[in-house]
């Protein structure tokens, strides 16, 4: 189990990046920032050296948060110019030798992360008006080429040296872990003979072939490299819808969790937040997740939003929510199973969301609290643990909140009719739409497959249900009574810890994403099934297998028969 | 509480004054329970008072109370056996760690699956043998037949009370379901094979408590071994009750080898002995040969994941697991078990986990065999030369690994057809079935007195004597 101290935290600001520089200057008249990259080699989280501009979690927990921090505090950008500090280098992706001394399920939760992330960067263009160039003012290998396919153009300097490559299958006998082959077809429609060529060759491709194939946009002589593109991005940038964006920004304060471990709780490690309570039980392998409702009034106005700016609900809650999910997912790989609870007060939910819809649609940065409560509600998605909501006295679950209750694999709902006030479950507006998962459908699609129909007819459905109503609805899965409730949770939390993790992961991944594909459903299906698949394969990481064999002199050996 | 689930109506050791859940699960139950026991319990003899004893601690010395009860009155009880202190799981991946006095989540599927097949085997008895009373050879045999159908009722109480208590919905559901299953129907049929076997003649009755119900002993040994405590203490009580039905069959077909020698021996031997209204030992034997191999299957695949999953987990051990053996993981050991090849017959070493079925069918088979030394007693007594023999455990089976091949009653592998052109040698035809309902037409109600094809008893019960009036008849 890991220490408190040394887990690895996910809460940084621009003053505190190590490898990103986030560059603003001009930016209130060009709309333009600039990420540079400028990985420090010896400041990675591990015992390895971050050489060529390679990355691992920390450096993209500070791509994450800048991405984040722009649309929320830089209202005025418009586009970002992604590039590099270093010489003759862009990025090259994952760093290696990080990758061959993780444990697996870390390499899988890296990978789930590292394509938020650049999904995330996708979002802020199509949602938000956030353009983006990958300026490759170097080699693109790998992982990096793969965030320049996540940007909205590629340029590629014409130097005799900057190419573009995954070189993954050839080299490390392993698959690009950032959607790099979907993108490749689904995204920039490269002609799949011509990728698979280009997923073949290990130096890649560069110059006026990389154009051909459409593998980046254009390829633009070094001398005139860096005007030409901050001339496109200013193009990009004047063109955004989010000109009409008014500052000022809202700086994303700290979020002030307060973490206990040990004895005076029970051997539990409790992560306190405003509005989210985290708690471990290593032992169990069981985390408990408690969600509160607002305790203020919302907002009416862009004046009031911005006057309660980080203490509104709305945002805290949903940013805290985040913060806690990725601390599960990366400090407590054994933990199987995650238990949802709400408590609060659901009518003052669904009033917040109310007042978050009207808002946003007029208001840049409303708009932007409902994107995030959007990317945290699929993060929850793809969290590779077993949910479960419990709904009992007391707790909250309507709307945004409810959401969390549609993300889990069971809802239990107490059925007691002693109390049956005090237990309900509630719609509000942003359970038909705004919310939507990662394959387009809203959750309650999701839910309705069969009865398409039935999602619709809940609209405008609004007064609270009652544990026989929702449970006729549809929206939950087992109603225990009052005397069976506390046994029947208890044995079905057991139940489920004690189940194989692969294959939990596995089921919950397939049942949780009915309906049609997307770019999104791709990338992370294909990164759970193919990819992880591949990284288990003595062929990748056995004894003499490629990615063990990188850098040795020997060669890699494989087993020759195809599965 | 209610008028129907009270202390008062139901005797118990579970608290169930003060058991909310429970009670409630009983409320629901308890009518059903009731309308089965009308519908499909002993029929004909519901409004007579019958000489039972009623279960009502579990006290060692007086835990039963012997009385005069209207069966649809008979106070079934729920009585786990004393609570072992410090007991923990003994066998199994988890030894050496308390007993769960919760279901663990991990097993919970697992332990139902448990309790529902043994629960199903016991108000399926009681069903097989509803018309049984109607041709009853003594009012003493009549008595024992209701004594053993109440009490496989109050098994079902014990079982149900496990699933009410904790299994939540899922158990009151399998608990209901418990009362729609049918022995028999092809629609609704018991989960178990042998307890869908009709059972319409006394012969057939005493070769069932005798055999059958001996499988349950060791069921119920296995589980008392379990490391889910309650389950434990429920089947060690049960145990207590389970000795007396083993005993109506054992002297129930001692008493008709007594009988048949005697009316061979006024026959003059040689003689027919069917023409002295005896059954005949031979047609003792093909009872004999259907119930034990019916038995058998009860124990389950010779060669079973289910088996191994079960013992690893500590929830079903072996008969008396901690007297009988000295290792308890049973890892790394191997079971040399016989199987068909080819038509031959050939060993494979089995991992130990995984013959756990087999392992207990040995012990069955040796216990099996005193009954049958103690009938041949009887004939050594009297001084006539058949033997009767335990068949083979190859010989008519349907499961497991013998269920595909053929086999006569020493072992030996045959083809099927051959099988089929000898099967009346070894099992009942139906000439024998006729036969021997023949002599069972009519009921024996008058006290002390014994049907033709059957001794008296030795002594009465419970220091009354042979001629004690065990049922007063108030039907007609």
């Amino acid at each position: 189990m890991i220490k408190v101290m040394d887990a690895i935290r996910f809460e940084t600001s621009p003053e505190r990046y190590k490898h990103w520089r986030l560059e603003l200057s001009g930016a209130e008249t060009t709309g333009v920032a600039r990420l540079v990259m400028d990985v420090k080699e010896d400041q990675g989280l591990g015992e390895y050296v971050l050489k060529q501009n390679s990355y691992d979690l920390g450096v993209d927990i500070e791509l994450a948060d800048a991405i984040q921090r722009i649309r929320f505090e830089h209202p005025e950008v418009r586009a970002i110019v992604f590039t590099s500090a270093k010489d003759r280098i862009f990025c090259s992706g994952a760093n290696i030798y990080m990758l061959g001394t993780s444990s697996h399920a870390f390499k899988v939760n890296f990978c789930k992360f590292t394509n938020e992330t650049r999904l995330h960067l996708e979002e802020a263009s199509a949602a938000s008006g956030i353009r983006s160039i990958a300026a490759l003012n170097g080699v693109a290998a790998g992982g990096g080429y793969e965030l320049a396919l996540a940007c909205d153009e590629i340029y590629l300097q014409e130097d005799g040296n900057s190419a573009v490559s995954l070189p993954e299958c050839p080299l490390l006998a392993v698959l690009p872990g950032t959607g790099g082959l979907t993108r490749l077809v689904d995204k920039r429609k490269v002609r799949r003979d011509h990728a698979d060529v280009f997923c073949t060759v290990a130096e890649g491709i560069k110059g006026k072939r990389a154009k051909e194939w459409r593998l980046v946009d254009d390829v633009i002589a070094k001398s005139r490299f860096d005007a030409a593109t901050s001339k496109r991005a200013e193009e990009l940038a004047k063109a955004s819808p989010r000109a009409q964006a008014k500052g000022p920004g809202l700086p994303l304060a700290p979020l002030e969790v307060q973490r206990s471990i040990g004895e005076n709780v029970g051997d539990r490690i409790v992560s306190q937040y405003r509005y989210v309570t985290l708690t471990i039980d290593p032992k169990k392998r069981v985390a408990e997740l408690e969600v509160r409702g607002p305790d203020h009034e919302p907002p009416k106005s862009g004046d009031e939003l911005r006057k309660l700016g980080n203490g509104w609900w709305a945002l805290r809650a949903f940013r805290e929510l985040e913060d806690a999910l990725l601390d599960l997912r990366f400090n407590f790989l054994e933990v199987g199973l995650l238990v949802v609870r709400s408590r609060g007060d659901g009518g003052k939910v669904v009033a917040h969301d109310k007042a978050l819809a009207a808002l946003a649609a007029q208001d840049w940065l409303a708009n932007e609290i409902a994107l995030l409560q959007r990317r945290v509600l699929k993060r929850v998605d793809v969290t590779s643990r077993s949910i479960f909501t419990l709904v009992d006295e007391g707790s909250c679950f309507a709307g945004s909140v409810l959401e969390l209750a549609l993300a889990s694999d069971r809802v239990y709902m107490k059925d007691d009719e002693d109390h049956e006030d005090a237990i309900r479950l509630a719609l509000s507006p942003a359970n038909f739409g705004a919310l939507p998962m990662g394959n387009g459908l809203t959750r309650l699609q999701s839910r309705f497959l069969n009865e398409p129909e039935r999602a619709e007819e809940l609209r405008g459905h609004e007064a609270p249900m009652t544990t026989q109503e929702a449970l006729k609805a549809g929206l939950v899965t087992i109603a225990p009574d009052a005397i069976d409730w506390d046994d029947e949770v208890r044995v079905a939390i057991e139940e489920r810890a004690a189940m194989s993790p692969d294959a939990m992961t596995g089921m919950e991944a397939s049942l949780r994403y009915g309906g049609p594909e997307t770019l999104e459903t791709k990338i992370f299906g294909r990164l759970s099934a193919w990819q992880n698949w591949i990284f288990t394969r003595p062929n990748a990481t056995g004894q003499k297998g490629a990615l063990t064999m990188y850098g040795q002199p020997e060669r890699a050996e494989f087993d020759w028969r195809r599965a | 509480m209610s008028t129907v689930v009270n202390d008062t109506k139901i005797p118990n050791n579970v608290d169930l004054s003060s058991d909310k859940k429970l009670q409630r699960a009983l409320e629901q139950w308890q009518p059903n329970f009731l309308d089965w026991w009308l519908e499909m319990g002993p029929e004909g003899f519901q409004q007579d008072q019958v000489w039972l004893r009623t279960a009502v601690s579990v006290d060692s010395d007086g835990w039963a109370n012997f009385d005069y009860v209207k069966m649809p009155d008979y106070r079934w009880g729920i009585f786990l056996a004393d609570k072992v202190p410090d007991r923990k799981i003994h066998f199994g991946d988890h030894i050496g760690q308390p007993v769960w006095n919760e279901v663990p989540g991990e097993h919970r599927n697992a332990l139902r699956r448990l309790i529902v097949t043994q629960a199903d085997t016991e108000p399926a008895s009681v069903e097989q043998q509803r018309l049984l009373g109607q041709t009853c050879p003594s009012l003493y045999d009549l008595r024992n037949l209701f004594q053993v159908n109440v009490e496989e009722g109050r098994h079902l109480w014990a079982m149900v009370y496990l699933l009410h208590s904790y299994f939540g919905r899922d158990g009151r559901e399998e608990a209901e379901a418990l009362l729609q299953r049918r022995s028999g129907d092809p629609d609704k049929p018991r989960i178990l094979g042998a307890f869908n076997a009709p059972c319409t003649n006394w012969l057939s009755f005493f070769m069932f408590t005798y055999f059958t119900d001996r499988d349950g002993k060791y069921q119920l040994l296995a589980l008392a071994e379990s490391g889910f405590d309650p389950l434990s203490r429920t089947t060690r009580f049960m145990l207590t009750e389970e000795a007396h039905h083993m005993f109506v069959g054992e002297t129930g077909v001692q008493r008709i080898v007594e009988r048949t020698c005697q009316l061979m021996k006024q026959a003059g031997m040689s003689e027919d002995v069917r023409k002295a209204s005896a059954i005949d030992l031979p047609t003792i034997q093909k009872y004999l040969n259907l119930w034990f191999s019916l038995s058998l299957d009860l124990f389950g695949g010779e060669v079973s994941s289910n088996a191994a999953a079960f013992f690893a987990a500590g929830l079903k051990g072996r008969a008396f697991e901690d007297k009988e053996y000295t290792e308890h993981t049973a890892l790394g050991q191997a079971y040399a078990m016989e199987q068909p090849k080819d038509g031959r017959i050939t060993r494979e070493e089995i991992a130990l986990r995984n013959a756990m079925n087999e392992v207990l069918r040995d012990q069955y088979v040796q216990d099996s065999q005193r009954g049958v030394d103690k009938w041949n007693r009887v004939l050594e007594r009297e001084g006539i030369d058949f033997r009767f023999t335990l068949p083979s455990r190859r010989f008519h089976r349907h499961i497991g690994l013998w269920a595909d091949v053929a086999a006569t009653p020493s072992g030996e592998l045959i083809s099927k057809e051959q099988f089929e052109q000898r099967k009346g040698e070894w099992l009942p035809t139906e000439a024998d079935e006729t036969y021997v309902r023949s002599l069972m037409t009519k009921p024996v109600y008058e006290k002390g007195k014994m049907a033709n094809w059957i001794a008296p008893p030795p002594r009465g019960i419970k220091g009354q004597p042979v001629e004690y009036e065990y049922v007063r008849r108030t039907e007609a």
